[in-house]
């Protein structure tokens, strides 16, 4: 026999943006069903490299990434765990002069928002930087900007909603939606349906489909970014490392494990994705570039998710054109980790009020009205 | 188009690759090599043989008898097989593949890697000692029964001098047999398997009464030798600060101790199934050896067009039979790209294994899995050594809810996430889950497999210049 439940809030899709916005409704009062077609935390959100950076974002994400900001400062009381969050700083590099002129220009750019960036080049940089092979001449430093452990802080958002009495469901993929009155139903094959006033689509690289079934059409693509990481070595590399124009990235965890992120895997199906030999292959030979601690040490594994980008690389964030009390938040484009809390709370504003606290007009859905919906994979992006 | 009258097949156009150069792979080779094909063999090890018949370092002058014991014969004869082909192999020793993608192996060798396309994939990978933690387990002087083996034929050396054999399975038996031959004193046998248990086995084990000898053999020369066996055996803990002085273990309430200076265990073995699951092939779990393995047919043909497997890494079933489903899979993999083949030899190799199937049935009877060891697990004894993470940390998760799947425990807890890639503690973390979850082992879910299979030297990425300088 079908399940049914009554809810105020649907929230689909269980990684860090609908697990945040489960939790934060749930503290407001709301009634909260949380399906993941996965586990919670499993996909993008679980499997990403685990930067919590604000620099680099483009200035209309700051002000939601400063929300986020504050409340990754509060992790253990919202979830529980310290998620292994260090804000070790984000140390951004350039490789060449012109990419030293453009990260001081971005310094300009966000110089309202606070983020306290320092840009260091030559021999001051050398000074400070020891460990750093001598392809960067300089580097931005986000001293406030750090890492985490994504896949247990991602999982434990949702976790914490249900401790909080949100319905969570996992292994429960939503095949069917619709809007009826003044209610969503949502069913899980015969399995299960859910009643509910609004209804929140969260589901990464899979929010297509269900944007589209409310007359939405998105170009959302999905690409892989390839990750691998280190045996543990001896603590060398207290920052979180990005590179101006993309390319690599790298941090290394207490345990000692170097963690480092570049180039793309391929699908092998729908939900899942493996590393390709020549991304790993590349990605290791500019990771030992850039850190030759790394040079005698070994790759024990390597991974990939499977993650929604769209054209501009923003997210789409807000509600629906179409349909009122849909809201969506999805194709963070290789960057939702950090911002992903703040996301949550401005739904559940979204929901309560109609309106957020921090602006999210950038990121409507509109913005594509007139695109096609793209096929293919996202070319790649920096990070 | 106008096809040429004489228009055969291209056979030295395929790439046949053959991953390991054990009893399966060879002979694999051999039946390739026989019918005109040019197959390449990769292995992990410096000169062939596999691990049952691995050959000792170049210099190294122990006779093969004393290596190998009864087995001499047949190590020689597999050794010779190889040799004898050479010359017509691509033969690639102390090579890795670490990664299948898109038709080809990555394969490093001397800290660099290849790309290497295949036609066709023969996957004889062999099988690693099954182990499951108990207090003391990682005290240095604590050895697999393989690795202890492994010790005394690769190097000649043993792993203690006053060694204590604990666990079950033949090798158990074998392996203690071998060290008393070469002069280690053998502290002990101790069979987790109740005496009982091997006598209800003994009609199925006389399908091979030739292995069933050697077997009976073993265990009276042992006994004649005066080495103490106990059987329905579990350990307690090993006692030692910074290297084993003892083993405490327990039969029923009653407690005992064992001095010792090295403890050498394993129940059994497991498949290494890496590269046939970065092949894509499909698995199914097999109650026999309470592992996921790749679906096969009795020739060897798995899911995957064109990828073979063969040998203990299919599906634990002992050298023998390793051998001849070695040459049938290579007789398929013939018949498959419209070679001529030897249907009758094929039927013949697939009877016979077919009854070393059989014979494998009454070992397990013989010398059953303990599966009452999981649940005896102290909270505070490590279950994977690479992260660092206790049996307490693991049942903790499954009693959260948060992992009723061995993946999902794997990324919250980080059990099986280090160097081994649950290897080695993949089969224990699977049992302790299951236990905890009140599952079979079945019903935990199978760890995915991800490049690199095995550590990968950041050299691999370096050209030459790069890694000289």
């Amino acid at each position: 026999m079908i399940e049914r439940l009554d809810t105020d809030v649907a929230v689909v899709g269980g990684g860090i943006v609908g697990g945040s916005a489960a939790l934060f409704l749930t503290r407001m009062g709301f009634k909260v069903v949380l399906l993941e077609r996965d586990w919670c935390g499993a996909k993008a959100s679980g499997v990403n490299y685990g930067g919590v950076r604000r620099q680099g974002r483009p200035p209309e994400q700051l002000p939601l990434s400063q929300r986020s900001h504050a409340i990754w400062g509060q992790l253990p009381s919202l979830i529980g765990i310290d998620g292994e969050y260090v804000r070790s700083g984000h140390l951004k590099l350039a490789r060449s002069e012109a990419d030293l002129e453009s990260l001081v220009a971005y310094n300009r750019k966000v110089a309202e928002f606070g983020l306290g960036l320092q840009v260091f080049a030559g021999a001051e940089f050398r000074a400070r930087y020891p460990i750093l092979g001598d392809r960067a001449v300089g580097g931005s430093l986000c001293p406030e900007d750090g890492h985490a452990n994504p896949r247990i802080v991602s999982p434990a958002f949702a976790r914490a909603a249900a401790k909080g009495g949100a319905v969570v469901r996992e292994q429960t993929p939503v095949d069917y939606v619709e809007r009826s009155g003044d209610r969503f139903v949502l069913r899980s094959g015969d399995a299960l349906e859910v009643r509910a006033r609004f209804l929140l689509n969260c589901s990464g690289a899979w929010s297509g489909r269900l944007a589209e079934s409310f007359g939405e059409s998105v170009p959302l693509t999905s690409a892989h970014p390839c990750m691998a990481v280190t045996e543990p070595i001896p603590r060398f590399l207290d920052v979180n490392i990005g590179v101006e124009g993309g390319g690599v990235y790298g941090r290394q965890v207490e345990r000692g494990n170097v963690v480092i992120g570049g180039g793309r895997g391929f699908a092998l199906d729908a939900d899942r994705a493996r590393p390709a030999r020549n991304a790993v292959l590349t990605l290791m030979g500019e990771a030992v570039e850039l850190f030759p601690e790394l040079r005698h040490t070994h790759v024990i594994r390597t991974w990939t998710g499977v993650e929604g980008y769209t054209p501009d690389r923003n997210p789409i964030i807000g509600p629906s054109a179409t349909t009122p009390g849909l809201f969506h938040a999805f194709g963070f484009s290789g960057a939702g980790f950090q911002i992903g809390p703040a996301v949550g709370e401005a739904l559940a504003e979204l929901v309560r009020d109609g309106r957020t606290s921090a602006p999210v007009d950038a990121f409507s859905i509109t913005r594509f009205a007139k695109a096609e919906p793209a096929l293919g994979v996202a070319a790649s992006t920096g990070h | 188009m106008t096809a040429s009258p004489t228009a055969l097949p291209d056979f030295m156009a395929l790439r046949p690759v053959i991953v390991g150069a054990g009893p399966a792979g060879v002979r694999a080779a051999e039946a390739l090599v026989a019918a005109g094909l040019r197959p390449m063999v990769i292995d992990e090890a410096a000169r062939w043989g596999g691990q049952i018949y691995r050959q000792p370092p170049d210099g190294f002058q122990r006779p093969k008898r004393a290596l190998y014991g009864f087995e001499a014969g047949k190590a020689d004869a597999l050794h010779r097989a190889m040799g004898g082909i050479l010359p017509a192999v691509d033969y690639r020793p102390r090579s890795l593949v670490w990664n299948i993608e898109a038709g080809a192996l990555d394969v490093t060798c001397d800290g660099r890697s290849e790309t290497v396309p295949f036609s066709h994939l023969i996957l004889a990978p062999g099988a690693t000692d099954r182990v499951l933690p108990f207090p003391g387990w990682t005290t240095p002087g604590v050895f697999t029964l393989g690795g202890s083996q492994v010790a005394l034929k690769f190097q000649g050396c043993a792993v203690g001098s006053r060694v204590l054999f604990l666990g079950t399975g033949p090798l158990l038996y074998l392996v203690a047999y071998q060290y008393a031959k070469a002069g280690a004193e053998v502290a002990g046998v101790l069979d987790t398997a109740r005496t009982a248990d091997q006598m209800r086995a003994v009609a199925g084990m006389l399908r091979d009464p030739a292995t069933f000898a050697k077997g009976l053999y073993y265990v009276g020369w042992l006994r004649a030798h005066g080495v103490p066996m106990h059987s329905g055996v579990r350990p307690v803990r090993v006692e030692g600060d910074g290297r084993v002085e003892a083993l405490v273990w327990r039969r029923g309430d009653r407690e005992e101790r064992t001095v010792c200076d090295a403890v050498a265990f394993g129940l059994g073995l497991r498949p290494e199934t890496q590269l046939a699951d970065l092949a894509g092939c499909r698995f199914r779990f097999d109650a026999m050896d309470r592992a996921w393995v790749p679906e096969r047919t009795a020739a060897g043909r798995t899911s995957i067009t064109g990828v073979y497997v063969a040998g203990d890494g299919a599906g634990i079933a002992g050298a023998d039979a390793a051998e001849m489903a070695g040459e049938r899979a290579a007789l398929a993999l013939l018949e498959d790209i419209g070679h001529s083949f030897d249907a009758a030899r094929a039927a013949h190799l697939e009877e016979r294994l077919a009854a070393s199937a059989r014979f494998r049935r009454a070992l397990t009877d013989a010398f059953p899995f303990p599966a009452d060891w999981a649940a005896s697990v102290p909270d505070d004894t490590l279950l994977c050594r690479c992260e660092e993470i206790t049996a307490g940390i693991l049942r903790q998760a499954a009693r959260d809810g948060a992992a009723p799947e061995i993946n999902r425990m794997k990324a919250l807890t980080r059990v099986g996430m280090g160097r081994c890639q649950g290897r080695m503690c993949g089969a224990a973390s699977a049992e302790l889950l299951a236990q905890a979850l009140g599952t079979g082992p079945d019903g935990v879910g199978r760890l995915r497999g991800q490049p690199p299979v095995k550590p990968l030297p950041f050299s691999a990425a370096l050209t030459e210049e790069e890694v000289s300088s």
